[in-house]
This record gives structure tokens, C-alpha cells and sequence, in this order.
């Protein structure tokens, strides 16, 4: 192949920068967007256990609508069409204070959401009945059965689940840039465009991602591992 | 809104053709479907390739998965877009791109589901089929995919889901696809973009919530079909907070 | 100590479990429960700790009305031991950590003194190394021992037995079976459904036979054994022996 690699051009002091910046936005939306999707998760995995009928049915049509549209289009809406439905101030208030990144936050986090608490409630239906009544002929009440004996197992067989659902939300913080939060994709083709050393750049970015990825796989295998219940 | 459908339908629906490219929600289904049957080939490979237990086969392939699972599927769009045309040696459209793209990331997701359907399978389908005196590429053409993949169905439709999700993603490359569709139309009315990507949004949760229905519709027969055959196979769940016992 | 009078039970309006139920267990008593598979025995071990509620009738546990709403179960429970089928034993804990739950939270007890406890419990079953060990690392004998350890915990003058070697290899039925045996010495109360015949004609007080809801019979081991009056627990007797 005629193509020769030249990375000096893409590895200039700037440069680098530019990519530390993107390095740096895109974990940081990715840890604003795991918290907030985490917290949520739980609530509503919690109403969901509850059985009482209108909660359970919210909580449905949450997470139906979130899974059922392209995440992508969920940034456009919460960036183009969301503020239109906000009260005046709060709509300067985010113009002012990086809109971008905080909208793209939130609609990460709101998808991310609904999968995590489908995530926690398939936990919750895997323990087996047994171990719930087991726990009550001890004379443990209800919440006591729960707390020491349903909900340890229930978290514990969801870490697999949650662990993928975290890395997709790392990698899928790369569609932010749709709406120009400086993340590492959006540089990349900043980069990209001020150079045309795209083989290059598209290299180191990919490098960077993978890295990221990879560190996420293992910490999730280490997490698995120590909460395995001893099967292995 | 129903006036924003009325007048732009043609678009929403076939983008510009017949007078230009195919585009509008027609073209993010042609695409779905281009990508999935494309990529099934190569994912079937990778699944058993990942199951051999030849080091100089399963190695790469679990390479390959795992590299596209590090991936975010834009950077897979970029890729595909810089040196698709460069590996076929002339330029191709959005359309082309984009399903390239998908081939190659949903090849390692779908991978992973099928070898799920086949590690899931009894070890004895093999050693039975083995021991008629099948050989290996048999035992799995006759024997094991067919069940792995039948049973993996419901997984398949759902993956068929995200694919016409992802298509979405088509839009940063300007692909004709219904997302892009919206947005040209956003940007054409200026002033009304609640009811446009309401549009948008109401669009893809119709297509993608009667396919995600379907799926479990299918699970479900697939799981009645199979108590029919065996018992003792049902997990008990846990009714939880049905009410506490007395 | 067991008391039950007039107890019945219905699953749906056609099949009733339980039938017109009048039986005593004495203190300190070993009675074993025996009966063809769908006569009702489970579910009447099950009624006592009220895993299962009856339709009618009194059961009385210790001097206190099990199925009355005014008594906690919670309380009621914590003095009857119970020993599953299926050990249940939980997979997320050590099996140290399976045995002093119950007292260090229902109880009060301190860590140290549960584990102390917990220890001479693990001696006693004979499984004294396998304190550490997660359930998921134990055989099915292993189990049924810890999960009997577990149940003596709290110190419960009943403990129940609901077919405890059912779902054991034959060769680890014998560990448990001593493990009972040993029990039965120590003048707790005890009431366990099985098939071991030969662990009923050695250990048991009396022997109760269940069919189709109806217990038929109340008697000691040796009269069981040799002259069972009705002529069903004749015929499932001459069944056993094939």
C-alpha cells in the first residue's frame, strides 16, 4: 500500500491536548451519567417490586419508551425539543452553564436507567422462592428476609448484567457529539479535519476507546469474580 | 403535529424517491435488514470459531469480538466510512457505509448470542450425533444449530432491534436514513422542534416495541414448546413482593 | 408440644389436602410421618411453622394458637427449627455466615459468640473444617448437615424435618440420618417426614401415616411396623418392601 503513517503530525503538543480534553469530558459524562442512571435504576426497580399496580405500570412505559428509541434520537429530543417544554429560566439557566453536556448527560443517563433496572429486576426474579421462605421459617419478617437474603443474592447474580450496561454507556457517550459536546469522538474529528492524517487519528482514538473499554471489562470480571457465591 | 405528518409523509416515509436517493424510514428498515442477514454469515463463523478448542482459531476470534465490543459503534461508522472504500477500491454510499458498519459490529454481538444458544444446548445432542458417526461440520449443520438457533430466536429479533436502532447513527455521516429525514425537516420548519422529534421518537418506538412484542411472544411459545418436551426445567421465580407470606 | 385438632385443608375447591387432622406430639417425642407421595405430608409439616395456612381447625405450638393473627409468627418461628428438602442454604454467605444470621439478628447475639456456637454446631454435624466454605462448594450431604447446624442456632425445642434425605445421592443419606439420630438423644422435639423406614423402626416414638389427607394411623414403631391396622399402610408397606 502506497499510504505512509506519519502520527507526528496528529501527536503534537495541541493535539494531545485536544485528545486529553476529550479523554477527560467523555469520562467524566460517562461517571455523571452512571450515577444518575444508577440512582434512578434502583427506584425504579424498587416500584416495580412494589406491585402496586399504577407504579408498576410507570415504571413499564419508562423503561419501554427508553429501549424502544434509538438513544440517539432521545439526545436530539432532550437537546432540540426539551428546552422548548422548559420554563424560561431554566432554559437560560442551562444555555449558561453548558447545556450540551448536561442534556446530553441526562438522556444518557435516563436510557442507561431503564436498562440497569431491567437489569436489577430479572436479579430480584432469579432468586429462588425458596431461599425467601427459607428465610421466613427462621422467623425473619418481611424485610429482614429481604434485606440479609433476597437483595445480597439479587445484586450479586445482576453484576454481569450491570457491568455491560455500563460499558455500552461509556461507549455510547460517543453519540454526544451529535450535539457538540467536545468528547473524544467530537475531537478526534476536529483533529481530523485540522490535519487529514485521518487513518492516524482514527488509530489513536480507537486505541484510546479500547484502553477505556478494556479497563472497564476487567475491573466488571473482578467485581463478578469477588461476588460469584463461591460457584467457583 | 398531524399537519407536520401530512405534509412531509413522502419524506418521513421514502425520503426523495423516487426522484432521488431512497430515504425516510423505509430506507432505516432496508438497512436493518441488509445488516442483519449480511452479518449473520460472519457471526455464525465467529461463534464457532470461538467454541473450537484450537487456540490458533478461538484466539483470534475472541480477539476480534472483544475488539468490537471495546468499540463505540460510531468510531466503527468513521472506520467504515475512511477505509471501506479504500479496501474496495471505489467510492460507496451512505447506504453502503452504513451497512458496512453494521456487519461488522453486529457480526461480534450476534456472535455472542448464538454461541450462548449452542453453549446452552445439552452436551449430549453432540455426543449423540457423534456417535451415529457424524463428523464435526455435520453434528453442527444437522444437529447443532439448527436447535441453538431456534432457541436464540427471540435474542436474534431482539438484536434486529438495535440494529434499526444504530441505523440512527447513520445521521453524523448523513446517511438518508429517518432520523436524517427529521432532521432536514426540523431544519426546513425551524421553529417547531418539540413536534418534529416527537415524530421522530412516537416513529421508531411503534416499529421497534411491536418487534421487541414479537420477540417475547416467541420466547414464550418457544418456552412452552420445550416444557412440552422435558420437565424439569422451569427455574421458580421468585413472586417476591406478591404479598408476604402469612 | 404439637397439637393439632380438627385441622383442614383445601387446594382450590376440589382437592383437599388436609382432612379433619387430630394428632398429638408429645415433648421430647420423635415422630416420623410417613405416607405414599401426595398424601398431605409435606403440607402438614409445613402448617406447623405456618409456611402454609390451614383452612380450619387449631394447630398449638409450645401452648400458643400457630394460625390466631394476634401471635406473631415471626416469634412463633424462631423456635421451630426447620430442615428443607432443598437445604436452602444461602449461596451468598460462608457457611459460618449461614449459621449465625439468625441469632446475631433475631437474637442480639454478638459476632463472637454466635461463631462460637456456630463452631461447636459445625463439630457436631462433623464438619468442623468447613466453616469458610460457600454452600455452592459443599455435597448434597454437606448441605443437609450445615443446614441442620443452622437450624439448631437458635436453640429451638421443636425442629421439623421435611423429607431431609429426599433429595441425596444414597451414599450421603447415612451422614445425615446420624446426624438426626444423635439429635434425638438430646431430648428436642421432633418430627420429620421420610421414606428411611429403617430410621423410623430405630428412632422414632411413633409413627404417623398419612393418605390422602387422612392420618391413619398413630402408633408406635414396632406395631407399625408389624400390625398396621388399616389396610392401606398394609399395602404401603408390602409396596416398600419390593
Amino acid at each position: 500500500m502506497g499510504y505512509e503513517f506519519d502520527f507526528s503530525s496528529v501527536l503534537t503538543d495541541q493535539y494531545i491536548d485536544w485528545l486529553i480534553s476529550g479523554v477527560r469530558i467523555t469520562l467524566l459524562l460517562t461517571a455523571g451519567a452512571w450515577i444518575i442512571a444508577f440512582v434512578i435504576a434502583v427506584v425504579l426497580a424498587v416500584l416495580r417490586a412494589t406491585n402496586f399496580r399504577p407504579a408498576v405500570w410507570l415504571v413499564a412505559v419508562f423503561v419501554e419508551v427508553h429501549q424502544n428509541i434509538p438513544l440517539l434520537v432521545q439526545v436530539l429530543f432532550w437537546y432540540f425539543a426539551m428546552p422548548e417544554l422548559l420554563p424560561e429560566a431554566w432554559r437560560d439557566w442551562l444555555v449558561r452553564n453548558n447545556s450540551e453536556f448536561i442534556l446530553a448527560m441526562i438522556a444518557i443517563a435516563m436510557c442507561t436507567a431503564a436498562y440497569m433496572s431491567e437489569a436489577l429486576r430479572s436479579g430480584l426474579r432469579a432468586v429462588p422462592v425458596t431461599q425467601y421462605e427459607a428465610g421466613r421459617s427462621f422467623g425473619f419478617n418481611y424485610l429482614q428476609t429481604m434485606s440479609y437474603i433476597v437483595v445480597p443474592q439479587a445484586l450479586r447474580l445482576s453484576v454481569p448484567p450491570m457491568v455491560n450496561h455500563s460499558l455500552l454507556l461509556f461507549k455510547n457517550t460517543s453519540i454526544a457529539m451529535a450535539i457538540g459536546v467536545h468528547e473524544l469522538t467530537y475531537q478526534t474529528r476536529q483533529i481530523d479535519s485540522d490535519t487529514f492524517r485521518t487513518f492516524e487519528v482514527f488509530l489513536v482514538a480507537t486505541g484510546l476507546y479500547l484502553v477505556l473499554s478494556f479497563i472497564i471489562m476487567f475491573v466488571g470480571n473482578l467485581i463478578e469474580r469477588r461476588f460469584s457465591m463461591g460457584t467457583r | 403535529m398531524l399537519e407536520i405528518v401530512q405534509n412531509n409523509w413522502t419524506l418521513l416515509l421514502v425520503g426523495q424517491y423516487p426522484a432521488g436517493p431512497l430515504g425516510g424510514i423505509v430506507a432505516t428498515l432496508l438497512l436493518a435488514i441488509a445488516g442483519l442477514a449480511l452479518a449473520f454469515p460472519f457471526a455464525i463463523l465467529l461463534a464457532v470459531a470461538r467454541l473450537s478448542p484450537y487456540r490458533w482459531v478461538n484466539w483470534p476470534a475472541t480477539a476480534v469480538v472483544n475488539i468490537v465490543r471495546g468499540m463505540p459503534f460510531l468510531m466503527v461508522i468513521f472506520w467504515s466510512y475512511f477505509a471501506l472504500p479504500i479496501l474496495i477500491g471505489r467510492p460507496l454510499s451512505g447506504f453502503w457505509t452504513l451497512v458496512g458498519a453494521l456487519v461488522l459490529y453486529e457480526s461480534a454481538y450476534l456472535a455472542e448470542i448464538i454461541r450462548a444458544g449452542i453453549q446452552a444446548l445439552p452436551r449430549g445432542q453432540e455426543e449423540a450425533a457423534r456417535s451415529l458417526g457424524f463428523g464435526y461440520f455435520r453434528t453442527l449443520t444437522f444437529v447443532i444449530l439448527p436447535q441453538a438457533l431456534y432457541n436464540s430466536l427471540p435474542a436474534l429479533i431482539g438484536q434486529f432491534v438495535s440494529l434499526i436502532k444504530e441505523t440512527s447513527l447513520g445521521y453524523v455521516i448523513s446517511v438518508n436514513e429517518f432520523t436524517y429525514a427529521a432532521s432536514q425537516l426540523n431544519s426546513q420548519l425551524l421553529v417547531r422542534p418539540v413536534e418534529v422529534f416527537s415524530i421522530l421518537a412516537i416513529t421508531y418506538f411503534i416499529v421497534c416495541f411491536a418487534l421487541t412484542q414479537s420477540a417475547r411472544w416467541v420466547e414464550q411459545r418457544i418456552a412452552r414448546t420445550r416444557q412440552g418436551k422435558s420437565s424439569g426445567m422451569q427455574i421458580q421465580t421468585n413472586p417476591l413482593a406478591t404479598e408476604p407470606m402469612p | 408440644m404439637i397439637r393439632f385438632d380438627k385441622v383442614n385443608k383445601w387446594y382450590g375447591p376440589q382437592l383437599k389436602v388436609l382432612n379433619e387432622v387430630t394428632a398429638e406430639v408429645k415433648k421430647g417425642e420423635v415422630v416420623v410421618v410417613c405416607g405414599p407421595s401426595g398424601s398431605g405430608k409435606t403440607t402438614l409439616i409445613r402448617t406447623i411453622n405456618r409456611l402454609e395456612p390451614i383452612d380450619s381447625g387449631s394447630i398449638t405450638v409450645n401452648g400458643t394458637d400457630a394460625h390466631s393473627s394476634k401471635n406473631n409468627v415471626n416469634t412463633l418461628r424462631r423456635d421451630i427449627g426447620f430442615v428443607f428438602q432443598q437445604f436452602n442454604l444461602f449461596p451468598h454467605m460462608s457457611v459460618l455466615n449461614n449459621i449465625t444470621l439468625a441469632p446475631r439478628k433475631l437474637r442480639g447475639m454478638s459476632r463472637a459468640a454466635a461463631e462460637e456456637k456456630a463452631r461447636e454446631l459445625l463439630d457436631r454435624v462433623g464438619l468442623a473444617d468447613k466453616a469458610e466454605a460457600y454452600p455452592a462448594q459443599l455435597s448434597g450431604g454437606q448441605s443437609q448437615r450445615v443446614a441442620i447446624a443452622r437450624s439448631l442456632a437458635m436453640d429451638p425445642p421443636i425442629i421439623l424435618f421435611d423429607e431431609p434425605t429426599s433429595a441425596l445421592d444414597p451414599e450421603m443419606v447415612g451422614e445425615v440420618l446420624a446426624v438426626m439420630k444423635g439429635l434425638a438423644t438430646t431430648g428436642i422435639t421432633m418430627m420429620c417426614v421420610t421414606h428411611e423406614m429403617g430410621f423410623a423402626r430405630d428412632v422414632a416414638d411413633r409413627v404417623w401415616f398419612l393418605d390422602k389427607g387422612n392420618l391413619l394411623e398413630d402408633a408406635k414403631p414396632d406395631e407399625f411396623f408389624s400390625n398396621p391396622t388399616h389396610p392401606r399402610a398394609q399395602r404401603f408397606l408390602a409396596d416398600l418392601r419390593h
